[in-house]
């Protein structure tokens, strides 16, 4: 199929790509840095004749997604970091009923209000529950403005294939930025899975239920394997990463997002000394790359994790590589960014 | 408006026993709903949402498809669903902590968007599951498990009534209050259930049915105590009638 | 309601289903219904029908019970 090329902002790819991947509902409600995305979707859904709603708070919105989901067709909200953590309480409630959806976070800077600028301290809340009990969320880092419009038909596709909320962990930087994509000149077809769990009307069928709630004896017991059991099937299937310039790599970096975009530079930068600097770039925050840096510690000598934020995916790094090599960290916080030089001084230094 | 004669189990109520407490007026207000939508034939593209409290398990009761809600939230659950599925019903069933407690921003927006769908309030002044603890429906000097001096307007405030706050809301089309302590109140409450689901049908916009409702056990007394004391006290701060009806 | 007609009407109570809170007892006008110290297996005391000559089926037993325990044929 023909492509074509055009500039775009991030948060507006990431409507296109939702778009393209057969959104059916988009509920959402204003915060920046992800206005943008309410904004652009409040005109488009509308004019294709789809589900646009701006929703009185996150944690209507959320919710709202929960009912489109529950009826099988595909839904999604966006917000940024404040937001996210209202959303937290219907995102354990999509898991627990296995109902698959759409979160995306254009992060901002936090605790609190924070404030309005790109940042990556949403780490925690994405990939290691966020709200209450015992489950997972598939978490996809964008890193550029086309993968804000590619990662949206993957996580519906995930989404629907594992029965789980899925989440875009994107920052006000990727959001924000304009570059040029590559998109298809027409939308390929929408791959739709039989859902015969949704709630379409019981005619012809035994009525469904969708619940979250198991309070025999045992009951949730076997409710909660059965989720691991799934979590376990992700773990082993959907693991998505970048690796630059890892072979013969002294020092690899680790980063994720917006901060691996600017590695990026670092490594070109690295290059033209003759440092050899390689990257591992995780996609999928959750399930989490852990083979590769276990692998890349037999050969590397350092790990250099590279956030925006104090240090939180360093500790799934350290975790995966388990003190075979040293894993130095270079964080951050606030919402501030860095310079590629700042990165590439540090690494001279170790 | 017709009303059934048939005294028999209805299709949409599965033959499950409930788990109510002994004289609760939800299994009333279950086979209403049950026979109002058996009556108007739309049991099979019917989609209920329960709530968290007392009617959490109204899934395993109704004969037709149920989702879950989180607490308070079936209003935008119902947003959800109605908004992708316009021409399947879908009722939200809500108890007073529910519906006016957690959930006030929810119901309120979907009141306000003239949501078409059809609200089942169940108001029995307490929360029932939790152990009978003071709800915003609780009346005056009434002791609950968290009021346990009987509710003081200095301390709490007063008795949410919930038709009359949202009849000021232009998205609201039906608003009514019944009662299910007496036969004669039973058969007024399928009436006005069977209204607010034709509005539904008719797209006529959003319905609310309050239900006054007896819970023996949170009043710490006996059903037909119960019944009594809807009609000598309950009624006299949440009066019974249509308090707004915009469908004619 | 139907008047007592040609045919007798027949209630039957689900004595299992029954928790024995008497509100059909309560709203019975014509005392169809009785109590008994019979228990079933939920540990309750179920309604039973003491009279049934005089019921006219006019439904209020089963408007009112909130089991689905009461059927009026």
């Amino acid at each position: 199929m023909a492509n074509k090329k055009t500039l775009m902002e991030g948060n507006i790819a990431l409507c296109e790509g939702a778009i393209a991947a057969g959104c059916d509902a988009y509920f959402g409600y204003p915060i920046t840095p992800q206005n943008d995305v309410t904004g652009h979707m409040s005109r488009r859904m509308i004019e294709l004749k789809r589900v646009f709603l701006q929703a009185e708070s996150e944690i209507a919105a959320i919710n709202m997604v929960l009912g489109v989901a529950a009826t099988g067709k595909r839904a999604m909200t966006s917000s940024s970091s404040p937001g996210v953590s209202l959303k937290q309480e219907g995102i354990s409630y999509l898991a627990g009923c296995e109902l698959p959806a759409l979160i995306v976070n254009v992060q901002r800077g936090g605790p609190g209000l924070g404030n309005i600028t790109g940042s990556q301290s949403d780490y925690f809340q994405a990939v290691k529950g966020g709200g209450h009990g015992d489950y997972r969320v598939i978490t996809l880092a964008s890193a550029s403005v086309q993968e804000m419009y590619d990662m949206p038909q993957l996580a519906f596709e995930l989404a629907d294939k594992y029965r789980t909320p899925v989440m875009i962990l994107a920052d006000g930087y990727v959001g924000m930025m304009m570059e040029p994509i590559t998109m298809p000149e027409k939308a390929p077809e929408v791959k739709t899975v039989k859902k015969d769990w949704a709630l379409t009307g019981c005619a012809g069928r035994k009525p469904r239920k969708i619940l979250s709630l198991y309070m025999s004896d045992g009951l949730l017991e076997a409710h909660n394997r059965k989720l691991n059991e799934k979590y376990s099937l992700i773990k082993k299937n959907e693991v998505r990463y970048e690796a630059v310039n890892t072979e013969g790599a002294d020092i690899v970096i680790a980063a994720f997002g917006i901060a691996a975009k600017i590695c990026k530079s670092v490594l070109q930068m690295a290059q033209k000394d003759g440092l050899k600097v390689g990257m591992i770039r995780p996609i999928t925050l959750w399930p989490f790359p852990e083979q590769a840096f276990a692998d890349i510690a037999k050969t590397a000598k350092k790990i250099l994790v590279v956030e925006m934020n104090m240090g939180q995916m360093v500790e799934d790094v350290r975790l995966a590589v388990q003190g075979k090599i040293p894993v130095e960290f270079l964080g951050k916080p606030g919402g501030s960014i860095f310079s590629t030089e700042e990165i590439y001084e540090h690494i001279k230094k170790i | 408006m017709s009303t059934s004669k048939k005294y028999k189990r209805p299709e949409s109520l599965q033959e499950t026993k409930h788990l109510y407490c002994a004289g609760c007026g939800h299994g009333i207000i279950h086979r209403l709903v049950a026979e109002v939508i058996d009556e108007l034939g739309v049991r099979e593209k019917t989609i209920g949402i329960a709530p968290v409290g007392c009617a959490v398990f109204a899934y395993d009761y109704f004969n037709f498809d149920v989702t879950e809600a989180p607490h308070g939230r079936p209003p935008a659950v119902a947003t959800g669903i109605k908004r992708v599925m316009p021409d399947h019903v879908v009722f939200t069933y809500q108890g007073d902590g529910d519906l006016a407690a957690i959930g006030t921003a929810e119901i309120i927006h979907a009141a306000n968007r003239g949501e078409n769908i059809t609200v089942i309030f169940v108001n029995n002044t307490n929360y029932g599951m939790t152990g009978g603890q003071m709800a915003p429906t609780t009346l005056i000097a009434q002791k609950t498990a968290t009021s346990p001096f009987g509710r003081s307007a200095a301390n709490e405030g007063y008795p949410i009534k919930v038709c009359e706050l949202l009849s000021s809301l232009e998205g609201t089309k039906f608003l009514a209050r019944v009662a299910v302590d007496k036969p004669g109140n039973v058969l007024q409450a399928k009436k006005t259930l069977l209204k607010a689901f034709q509005n539904q049908l008719d797209k006529k916009g959003f319905s609310l049915v309050e239900v006054l409702s007896m819970c023996p056990v949170g009043w710490g007394m006996t059903p037909q105590a119960a019944c009594k004391r809807i009609q000598e006290e309950v009624t006299k701060i949440f009066p019974l009638g249509v308090i707004k009806d915009l469908t004619v | 309601m139907e008047p007592a007609g040609k045919k007798k009407p027949i209630v039957i109570i689900d004595a299992e289903r029954c928790k024995g809170c008497e509100l059909c007892i309560v709203y019975c006008a014509r005392k169809v219904l009785g109590k008994t110290k019979n228990i079933n297996k939920a540990g309750y005391n179920p309604a039973v029908v003491a009279d049934p000559d005089k019921c006219t089926a006019c439904g209020f037993c089963y408007l009112m019970c909130p089991d689905n325990a009461i059927e009026i044929k």
